[in-house]
């Protein structure tokens, strides 16, 4: 080797030192604070698991670690639940509510934002921003003129009120993320199937809709978990057992007063949390994809 | 198959006319492209024939039927996009059976018209392929396939080629070529690119404006063109124009160039020139017609000297530039003649292919 490629060969090997030292210390940055967050988010589930299988004597025992469980674990929690609350009444209408919200938010911003982002018309833009600013408006000042409407139509104290609630909130996103993903497909792919003999439902449901299942996905995880964890609307207008929905009936059936029933509680919020859980788990890859469509768009 | 005919067709986009009027005959059979520069309506055009884009006025008839108002599917065409434009999630045999499948066409006629189109594309070994599995050529040549199983009237083809590179573009140039010489059908070709334009059509539209600027073979367009634009469009590299007076010399007529330089004008071309004599025109010459002295015939008195700024060796032959009157000019001569950049070199300009155009309007004389 000459003098002079020696020279120029030390501050590579430096740098390439350098670098290393820098993954190194990012690794390191990134595990820390990876570990932190999880420890900081499976405590509560952790915390939620450890009550639901004590004791109702073993809670209640302020002497006792309750991170741990020092006298056995037991099932009666889950048991009591399913045998002598409404539990499984309440699991069953927010499944209905839930299944059939899913449906009709699926349905109208697939066909909305398919109008919006393919069929030019008269006022289309300033329509597709109209819809995303109703999602805007919280909930919580919905729900007054909304009871106004559930009480005109009869339906208060009736779960079948929260499927027709429930897309309020759930539509406008929805179609949001369709109109997001649906303007990412090249115009070709249409412009190619209208000339090979497709009308426009035969383009959304052999073109559109398979070429976007990322995003459908998306928007019906998104639509699922808004119906399965609303509160607000449930605590407004539903008020009897058997109407109720798990997020408010847990609730109200296992705090009387000051009287909290935590093993049971813990029991259903963990069982209640099970069916997001699993969609997520399934379906996680679809969801990032869709959220992410148009962020890479051009 | 069948003939195309546009009848004074305008688009208009709000208040930006696209396309003026323009009327065009298409023979059946015909291989016809249409080139020019971004912008000239050449894509809007061929997205009117399709009907993907409405004409604000004029007639377009396919097979002798007015098509204004008849959709796109309805219009038997078939068209190969710029990106291809294949459905992602089906298979190649999906994508070219799609449209077959919409008219309910019998399977098995299907399965024969897609084999039958792979075997002539040479993709018969793809078809169970999706499009993100397949190289840019092979997507382009499935765009294809999915055309020429449709067995249409008339095929649309835009920029088909824009997105391979140099090499794939020529294979495949040629393969659009072959297949149009198996298939037959009456074909239109939006390009950019004069060289697949010159390449591929039997006649040549070249665009501009939103105007037809000339319609002809690609040897009468390269020989007789009759605009200043298409002069210069087609050809590559493009036609020198130097701006000249023509002069009488005695019986015949002589071009100043500028300074110190006059050439004479060739007999039968003087003939031609006789009533522009006098006036100030634009001399125009292609660099093929710009070499080192060579050949008996020549006419000594268009040799001329001039010192070289840039000097292109492109292998069979090399390119040199060098400036007359602020204007660069390019010479084609053989890699042996041309010497070094800031030094002399010996030229001789073949007047018998020279082209003179009027400046007021632009149209060669």
């Amino acid at each position: 080797m000459t003098a002079t490629a020696a020279v120029a060969a030390r501050p590579r090997i430096g740098a390439i030192a350098s670098l290393r030292r820098s993954r190194r210390w990012s690794l390191f940055a990134s595990y820390f604070f990876l570990i932190l967050f999880a420890i900081f988010f499976l405590t509560p589930p952790y915390y939620m698991i450890v009550t639901s299988l004590k004791s109702d004597a073993e809670v209640a025992h302020l002497a006792t670690n309750p991170w741990i469980i020092a006298n056995g674990v037991t099932f009666e929690q889950y048991r009591l639940l399913f045998n002598e609350t409404d539990f499984l009444i309440y699991f069953k209408n927010t499944v209905i509510v839930t299944v059939c919200v899913v449906a009709i938010t699926m349905v109208v911003s697939v066909l909305a934002a398919f109008s919006l982002s393919r069929m030019r018309f008269w006022g289309s833009g300033l329509l597709a921003t109209g819809i995303f600013l109703t999602y805007l408006i919280p909930d919580t000042l919905l729900f007054i003129p909304l009871f106004q409407i559930v009480r005109g139509l009869g339906l208060l104290n009736s779960y079948w009120s929260m499927v027709l609630v429930y897309p309020t909130l759930t539509v406008p996103f929805c179609t949001w993320i369709m109109i997001g993903y649906f303007q990412s497909i090249p115009k070709e792919l249409d412009e190619a199937a209208l000339i090979d003999g497709a009308g426009y439902m035969q383009i959304l449901t052999k073109i559109f809709i398979p070429v976007a299942l990322p995003g459908i996905v998306a928007a019906t995880i998104f639509a699922f978990t808004v119906s399965w964890a609303a509160f607000v609307y449930p605590i407004a207008f539903l008020f009897s057992a058997d109407q109720q929905v798990l997020t408010v009936g847990t609730v109200t059936s296992l705090i009387k007063a000051d009287v909290y029933k935590w093993g049971m509680l813990m029991a259903g919020a963990l069982v209640a949390a099970a069916p997001p859980l699993i969609i997520y788990a399934f379906l996680m890859d679809y969801y990032i994809a869709g959220l992410t469509a148009g962020a890479t768009k051009g | 198959m069948a003939d195309v005919a546009l009848h004074n067709v305008v688009k208009r986009f709000d208040q930006d006319e696209a396309v003026r009027g323009i009327s065009l005959n298409i023979p059946d059979k015909e291989f016809i492209v249409l080139v020019g520069p971004s912008g000239c309506g050449k894509t809007t055009t061929l997205r009117m024939i399709a009907g993907l884009e409405e004409a604000t006025a004029g007639e377009i008839l396919i097979g002798g039927q007015v098509v204004n108002d008849v959709p796109p599917k309805d219009r038997d065409i078939a068209m190969v996009f710029q990106n291809y434009a294949l459905y992602p999630h089906m298979t190649v045999f999906e994508n070219m059976s799609f449209g077959l499948k919409l008219r309910r066409v019998a399977k098995e006629e299907i399965k024969a018209r897609v084999q039958r189109a792979a075997k002539i594309l040479d993709i018969a070994d793809l078809l169970d392929r999706r499009p993100k599995q397949l190289s840019g050529g092979q997507r382009q040549r499935v765009a294809m396939g999915r055309a020429i199983v449709r067995n249409p009237k008339v095929f649309l083809f835009d920029e088909p080629l824009s997105n391979l590179d140099a090499k794939l573009r020529v294979q495949t140039r040629t393969e659009i070529k072959r297949v149009h010489q198996q298939v037959k059908t009456t074909t239109i070709y939006v390009t950019h690119d004069q060289v697949e334009a010159m390449t591929l059509a039997d006649r040549v539209v070249v665009m501009n404006g939103g105007r037809i600027e000339q319609a002809g073979r690609p040897q009468e367009l390269y020989h007789q063109p009759r605009t200043r634009f298409v002069a210069g469009f087609i050809g590559s590299p493009a036609m020198n124009f130097l701006p000249c007076r023509l002069e009488r010399n005695g019986a015949g007529l002589m071009l100043r160039l500028g300074e110190g330089l006059a050439l004479p004008v060739p007999q039968p071309r003087a003939a031609r020139y006789q009533a522009a004599a006098g006036k100030e025109l634009i001399f125009g010459l292609r660099p093929e017609h710009l070499t080192e002295p060579r050949g008996e015939a020549r006419d000594p008195r268009c040799e001329f000297t001039v010192n070289l700024d840039v000097v292109e060796p492109m292998g069979m032959e090399t390119m040199v530039f060098f400036g007359v009157n602020g204007s660069e000019i390019c010479a084609r001569v053989t890699p042996d003649a041309a010497t070094a950049p800031g030094q002399p070199m010996r030229l001789y300009a073949n007047l018998n292919h020279m082209h003179l155009i009027d400046p007021a309007t632009d149209l060669v004389l």
